[in-house]
């Protein structure tokens, strides 16, 4: 008999392994990402293809390059992508979206020492660095192929914004049914709230998230727009369904790397980054507001986790 | 009808349990169903190890070339917190010199060469009422017996039964939960010796007038409940706990909070919080000790996993060969790449099966494949698994990098030494990381530093009281002078 295996207990492990975790994000992507290929045509295709391999493929010559170990096939740099993609206007020139993979893998991820160590989500790093850089090609919606009612280029919510500045109702143009379904203008995986609810229902079950941080980010902005936008039910779905919010709240907030690790600093943080999509959209300038929110909140995560270390067990009434 | 209704989850619909924990793969199905078989070698050695407990190794009283009988005790306990050494056959005194320990290292053994005969000493087996037993006199049995806790650790049971103010116990629980893995001992002597096992209860229940006794069972044992609650329906002072089957269910302080509702730490004794806690296999030793007169001089050891051709339950006389105890069952279909001395989460993994068997040896897991070798530690993702796991609501992945920055006063701060090195944490790890390996190391490297400085800080409270003494004296010296 050969010899035996010797090695410090527990000498069992779960199946789930990183990997796992980084398939299941993206398998929970697939049906927005299927919605957007079919509503938004090739080009969006082209988008999501040309992001997820650039992304792979600055990992894998920075690595080289640099003689680390060999990450992608862990599928970080996939979902970055795929992330990063989901995030872009289908008609996008096909080299902005690159470059924002080539930010988001490099300075994002890998400068801060790859894998676990990024202090922001890469993707969304990524995207801001484009609307920043390239915001003409970032916020420009209209589509002449789309061949859907009203494709004026606005999103549901830059129309509300305009209507609200204009002084009409805001909601007078918007159709929530349309936007549950996602046939509404906006980014390619953004659009589809029923489609991004089927992939969070996954990502929920398979135990990848936990419904914290998606459902109490997106309360909290449910309720800052209507106590300071207009007070309607229809205007707060809207603001609901519109946007990146439920993308953001199940895909981009639910970074494992970027968010408290505690369990009372994920709801702290859930209803920070909520007040402050509320705050962008209704008193800043543009009408979106989840992505820079989510980053403020990935800035400020270490010091809502060290604020919020739970009590060990037994030592609840010593602290009291 | 049953208060025990802590932590009630989704699914658990009212049962007893803890906040956090697993699911590893339970794997009892292998060897559930097998019934205790009794083994009693005829010839070679026992290897009665001086360290099957917890604290000061035993003194060996007896010489080389002596003969020994069964229940003998042929070594004395080295301390307050030590146990006795009871000869588990007859035999010759072959040679006394260090052995191979199944939790790896090696302990100060008496070797006996086995007759075969078990010829044992006057009175041994004798029945006797302990109803007419006084408290003092039950422990003193239990001290004799060499009675220690069986799930592992080897507590001395004596100093167990001896809380500081015994009038304030008022749960005796009986870990009935055996969460870990492919372990089913207890499960079988529930199912196979419950009177004893109520026996034993009976006797706790002595000593602690103002304790009820309550039998903490996973609810992944149907069988055992039904039979133990059927038993127990006219005993007012015994009660069965049903308990969720989660991973550490059956840990000291899980099961506390389980049954009781009350969280104790690392500085709180059991005892402390009214409880009283020992597994099924000691209760039944107390019960064989105080009313049968048979000390602890054999226990039921699980051998299973899926190198084992014929999982089984074996009841074994102290220090036999691992290897004889794997042969009993079946030996190996196949072979093995780890064979671990207890179950797959806490259990220590053995290079050679040429080891001794002690009190505390419950089970010998046997597994075709290692699931740590088969995974390489990736970069931690911050997952926060660990956190959800941790049963004692630490933050491992916290405290994993105070350990890779070597940090003790770091790993301290966040309450390290609150770990109970359950495995949990490590088991759910997606990067595979060791964390609980980091941290058994780490919690002995605090309390190195702890014992260090209570050391320092009594070294210097000595020299100031001998120097104040010194000063009182001198000054008593020169008022005396000045007379």
């Amino acid at each position: 008999m050969k010899m035996l295996n010797v090695s410090s207990s527990p000498h069992v492990r779960d199946k789930d392994n990183t990997r796992s975790i980084m398939m299941d994000v993206c398998i929970a992507m697939l049906p927005t990402t299927a919605y957007g290929v079919v509503q938004f045509g090739i080009s969006a295709l082209l988008v999501i293809i040309v992001t997820v391999a650039a992304a792979v493929l600055s990992e894998y010559i920075w690595e080289k390059a640099l003689h680390k170990p060999l990450t992608i096939y862990d599928f970080s740099a996939v979902v970055t992508g795929l992330i990063l993609a989901l995030n872009m206007p289908p008609q996008i020139p096909l080299w902005i979206p690159a470059l924002g993979s080539v930010f988001a893998i490099i300075v994002a991820k890998q400068l801060f020492g790859g894998i676990g160590q990024n202090f922001m989500n890469p993707a969304l790093a990524g995207r801001c660095f484009l609307i920043i850089s390239c915001a003409k090609f970032m916020n420009n919606f209209s589509s002449a192929s789309l061949g859907f009612d009203s494709t004026t280029g606005a999103t549901p919510l830059a129309v509300m914004k305009s209507a609200v500045k204009a002084g009409t109702s805001a909601t007078q143009d918007v159709n929530l049914m349309q936007m549950f379904i996602g046939r509404i203008p906006g980014t390619i995986g953004e659009v589809s709230a029923i489609a991004l609810l089927i992939g969070g229902a996954y990502l929920l079950w398979r135990k990848v998230i936990t419904w914290q941080i998606p459902v109490i980010y997106i309360l909290t902005t449910a309720v800052f727009v209507f106590i300071f936008g207009e007070h309607s039910m229809n205007y707060v779905l809207a603001q609901v369904l519109g946007g990146g919010l439920i993308f953001g709240a199940f895909f981009m907030a639910t970074d494992y790397v970027s968010t408290p690790i505690t369990p009372k600093g994920q709801i702290v943080y859930a209803v920070l980054i909520g007040c402050l999509t509320g705050l962008f959209r209704i008193f800043g300038t543009g009408a979106e507001g989840v992505s820079y929110s989510i980053i403020i909140g990935n800035m400020v995560s270490p010091l809502i986790e060290t604020a919020t270390l739970p009590v060990a067990f037994g030592k609840e009434a010593k602290k009291k | 009808m049953h208060t025990y209704m802590y932590r009630k989850e989704g699914s658990s619909m009212g049962l007893a349990t803890f906040k956090g924990g697993v699911h590893p793969y339970e794997g009892k199905e292998l060897a559930e169903n097998s019934a205790i078989r009794t083994l009693k070698p005829t010839s070679g050695e026992i290897v009665l190890s001086m360290s099957q407990h917890l604290g000061a190794p035993a003194k060996p009283i007896v010489k080389v070339g002596d003969r020994v009988l069964v229940g003998q005790k042929i070594a004395e306990p080295g301390g307050f917190i030590s146990a006795c050494v009871i000869s588990s056959v007859s035999g010759t005194v072959k040679k006394i010199e260090p052995r191979q320990m199944p939790a790896g290292g090696k302990m100060l053994s008496v070797v006996i060469d086995n007759d075969g005969l078990y010829e044992a000493v006057e009175g041994f087996g004798a029945e006797r009422d302990y109803t007419k037993l006084t408290k003092q006199e039950i422990r003193d049995i239990v001290k004799e017996c060499g009675v220690v806790g069986m799930g592992g650790a080897g507590f001395p049971n004596n100093v167990k039964l001896t809380p500081r103010d015994e009038s304030k116990i008022d749960h005796v629980i009986v870990n009935a939960a055996e969460c870990e893995p492919y372990i089913t001992c207890d499960y079988r002597l529930m199912l196979e010796e419950p009177e004893k096992l109520i026996g034993g209860v009976k006797i706790m229940l002595q000593l602690f007038e103002n304790a009820k006794g309550v039998i903490a069972i996973e609810n992944n044992k149907p069988q055992a409940i039904a039979k133990l609650r059927e038993m127990l329906k006219d005993e007012p002072r015994m009660e069965v706990c049903e308990c969720l089957t989660k991973y550490p269910e059956g840990g000291e302080r899980s099961l506390i909070y389980a049954v009781t509702g009350r969280s104790i730490n690392s500085g709180v004794l059991p005892a402390d919080a009214g409880c009283i806690v020992d597994n099924v296999s000691t209760v039944i030793a107390i019960y064989d000790a105080v009313a049968l007169s048979t000390p602890t001089v054999e226990r039921v050891m699980t051998v299973s996993g899926d190198a084992v051709t014929e999982p089984s339950n074996l009841r074994y006389r102290i220090g036999m060969n691992c290897k004889d105890l794997i042969e009993a069952a079946g030996g190996f279909k196949q072979d093995p790449e780890k064979v671990i001395s207890g179950g797959p989460m806490m259990g220590f993994a053995m290079y050679s099966l040429d080891a001794t068997t002690t009190k505390t040896s419950s089970a010998l897991t046997c597994l075709t494949h290692d699931e740590v070798a088969a995974n390489a530690e990736t970069p931690c993702i911050r997952c926060g698994r660990c956190v959800s796991a941790c049963p004692e609501f630490l933050v491992p992945v916290l405290m994993m990098n105070e350990c890779q920055k070597r940090n003790p006063e770091g790993f301290e701060n966040l309450e390290g030494m609150e770990c109970i090195e359950c495995g949990s944490c490590a088991y759910v790890c997606p990067a595979r990381r060791p964390l609980t390996q980091a941290f058994k190391q780490m919690k002995r490297e605090v309390g190195g530093i702890r014992r260090a400085r209570a050391a320092a800080a009594k070294a210097k409270a000595d020299k100031e009281k001998a120097e104040k003494e010194a000063a009182e004296k001198a000054a008593a010296g020169k008022g005396e002078e000045k007379k």
